[in-house]
């Protein structure tokens, strides 16, 4: 039994190692901070958001909470939440659906212009959306279309998010040929290849596609903020917009439950997703 | 596997003579134009006619309502040369460009270098140092900035600051800390760079009697170089376009003092709120050739200090 030579071979206490730990988890305390001070001051009573210095609230004011319910501009949180999952929802499925088969035309198959045109679909992941803003802001005004949904769902069924054509091409790329060569001599023709050899091998970069989407179009802001008018077809992030008008200190309390609300999806995604999600961004920037 | 270069399309071997037979050239290409519709289509329609349609509408005078109408070069030289709050809104962006870019790609790195020789709570960092990548693009964080670093918000009662976002020198740093705040997502790309980096490289290093610092300067940054120009070009080309926080941070207004007056809020303001459709498109425009030129000058750069390991002799 050699039980005592693991401790001799341990070299003395690792001060380095303990030093590395404290660091990254004072750290990590600073950047959560915001997030704590969130969901205390979503429960704390109007008399001490500003005037006490306590982090934690004196009790729990869960009537914050109960006044975010009743929504914003006489629109009920509920409908504010299933506005944000229908946009939210269409996009998903539209990035899902048309980036994953342009993706597939361009990893696997042959056309003319194939470069020149992947090279286009490269280029706009850089364009900036502001060049593109306004004409598709006219286009969807002439269709009668601004205050619908429309604007916000349409651009996702039509592969316009090249990043993700991007990200699938390069998972793509990486999945063995012989599959689909065997799958040729089978008889299968490109379609049939596609929706039952290479689709359900790409299933992780469709699961990343459909977590970022969500994700990124729950948080967006700009392109709700200039399609939608009617409060009763608000999002959740338009729905606090009118908080940054005119919020005065005695709704910060219920402000911050309705934001807390509005974050929810997102944080319980990450903890549910985190490893598509951590993986999805490391492999966008490494994988070649 | 350690470069982001794309193979180019035409590189593929060709398939040897035993290959299975190919089905007819036509009908195959045909099957590619299926699959590429919507894109096609989107690109066509949302993206090169909206190009064209802007460029031309930069040239016109235009409130959505009545027929545009030619003005030639008027938008843009009323810009660059009667418009004060349009350099205010260049210099702001510029000004938040350079502080927010570095600080986040320093820190990122920092962090990465600090996580990748852990053994144990690797993983937890890597996500938890993430988060804020995810929640910091919200309109609820950026609600939560606006308190924290407003008169009474906890930075004043810590520093003393009295309120960084009623204060033109300092609002527009507020703005550029969430953004710096969000480092986990390239972050987690160091991260994934730094551990294909064969260790190898360091243990000759090592034997050659390189210490930590000539390693990280001659094995590291080299190794790195792809990664962080990646890094590099895709934080500045968000940067340039920042909104949310500049928005909720300053109640909508790019205040105080259009301190916070970023470039897209000022063709927000324009365009959506002033209903100058034909100078806020010029404002595109110029953001958009900005934003080409500043990509075209990093990838120039480049080429002096990025090292594709597969390329050796660039």
């Amino acid at each position: 039994m050699t039980v005592v030579s693991t401790t001799a071979d341990r070299k003395p206490v690792r001060w380095g190692r303990i030093a590395l730990h404290l660091g990254c988890l004072a750290a990590l305390l600073v950047m959560l901070y915001p997030l704590a001070w969130l969901l205390a001051t979503s429960l704390k009573p109007a008399d001490e958001v500003i005037a006490s210095l306590d982090l934690l609230p004196s009790h729990l004011e869960w009537s914050n909470y109960k006044t975010a319910m009743d929504g914003v501009n006489d629109v009920s949180i509920w409908r504010l939440l299933s506005n944000s999952l229908l946009i939210a929802g269409g996009a998903v499925l539209g990035n899902v659906i048309s980036c994953s088969l342009a993706a597939y035309a361009f990893a696997r198959l042959r056309f003319r212009f194939r470069g020149p045109l992947f090279a286009f679909m490269i280029a706009t992941i850089m364009l900036p959306h502001h060049a593109v803003l306004i004409p598709q802001y006219i286009i969807f005004n002439q269709l009668g279309l601004v205050n619908t949904y429309w604007p916000l769902i349409l651009p996702k069924f039509l592969a316009t998010e090249a990043f993700f054509v991007f990200l699938i091409v390069q998972f793509m790329r990486g999945l063995p040929r012989e599959l689909e060569e065997a799958a040729r001599i089978d008889g299968c023709g490109p379609f049939r290849s596609f929706f039952q050899v290479v689709l359900p091998l790409t299933r992780p970069a469709l699961i990343t596609t459909a977590i970022f989407t969500f994700i990124w179009t729950w948080n967006d802001f700009f392109t709700q903020l200039i399609y939608l008018f009617d409060p009763d077809k608000f999002t959740l992030t338009l729905a606090l917009r009118s908080f940054v008008d005119a919020s005065s200190q005695s709704s910060f309390g219920p402000m911050f439950a309705m934001s807390v609300i509005a974050l929810l999806p997102i944080v319980l995604f990450f903890l549910a997703f985190q490893r598509f999600l951590v993986e999805g961004m490391a492999s966008s920037g490494v994988k070649g | 596997m350690t470069t982001t270069d794309i193979p180019a399309p035409t590189a593929r071997p060709k398939r040897p003579a035993t290959a299975p037979k190919r089905r007819p050239k036509r009908e195959r290409e045909g099957a590619a134009w299926v699959f590429l519709s919507p894109w096609v289509l989107g690109a066509i329609v949302l993206t090169l006619l909206p190009m064209a349609v802007s460029l031309y509408l930069s040239f016109t005078d235009y409130n959505l309502f009545d027929p545009p109408r030619w003005v030639g070069l008027r938008n843009y030289t009323q810009m660059f040369t009667e418009d004060p709050r349009y350099w205010r809104s260049v210099m702001t962006t510029l000004t938040y460009v350079v502080i927010a870019v570095p600080l986040q790609l320093a820190l990122a790195l920092a962090v990465a270098l600090a996580l990748k020789p852990m053994k144990r709570g690797k993983g937890f960092y890597r996500s938890a140092f993430y988060a804020p990548s995810l929640l910091g693009a919200s309109m609820s964080i950026a609600l939560v900035w606006r308190a924290v670093f407003n008169d009474g918000g906890t930075v004043d009662n810590l520093l003393g600051t009295g309120g960084w976002v009623n204060k033109p020198g300092w609002a527009l740093l507020s703005v550029a800390l969430l953004t710096v705040w969000q480092f986990g997502a390239p972050m987690v790309i160091f991260l994934a760079g730094l551990q294909q980096i064969p260790a190898e490289l360091y243990e000759a290093a090592a034997v050659d009697g390189a210490g930590k610092w000539r390693q990280f300067v001659s094995v590291t940054v080299p190794m790195l170089s792809p990664v962080l120009f990646f890094n590099l070009v895709l934080q500045t080309i968000q940067a340039f376009q920042v909104f949310t926080p500049a928005f909720a941070v300053s109640a909508g207004k790019g205040g105080p003092a259009d301190s916070t007056l970023v470039y897209t809020m000022y063709l927000y303001d324009r365009g959506f709120v002033a209903s100058h459709m034909g100078y806020a498109s010029a404002m595109a425009w110029v953001l958009l050739l900005v934003i080409g030129a500043v990509t075209a000058v990093l990838f120039r750069t480049s080429r002096s200090w990025v090292f594709y390991a597969s390329e050796g002799d660039r």
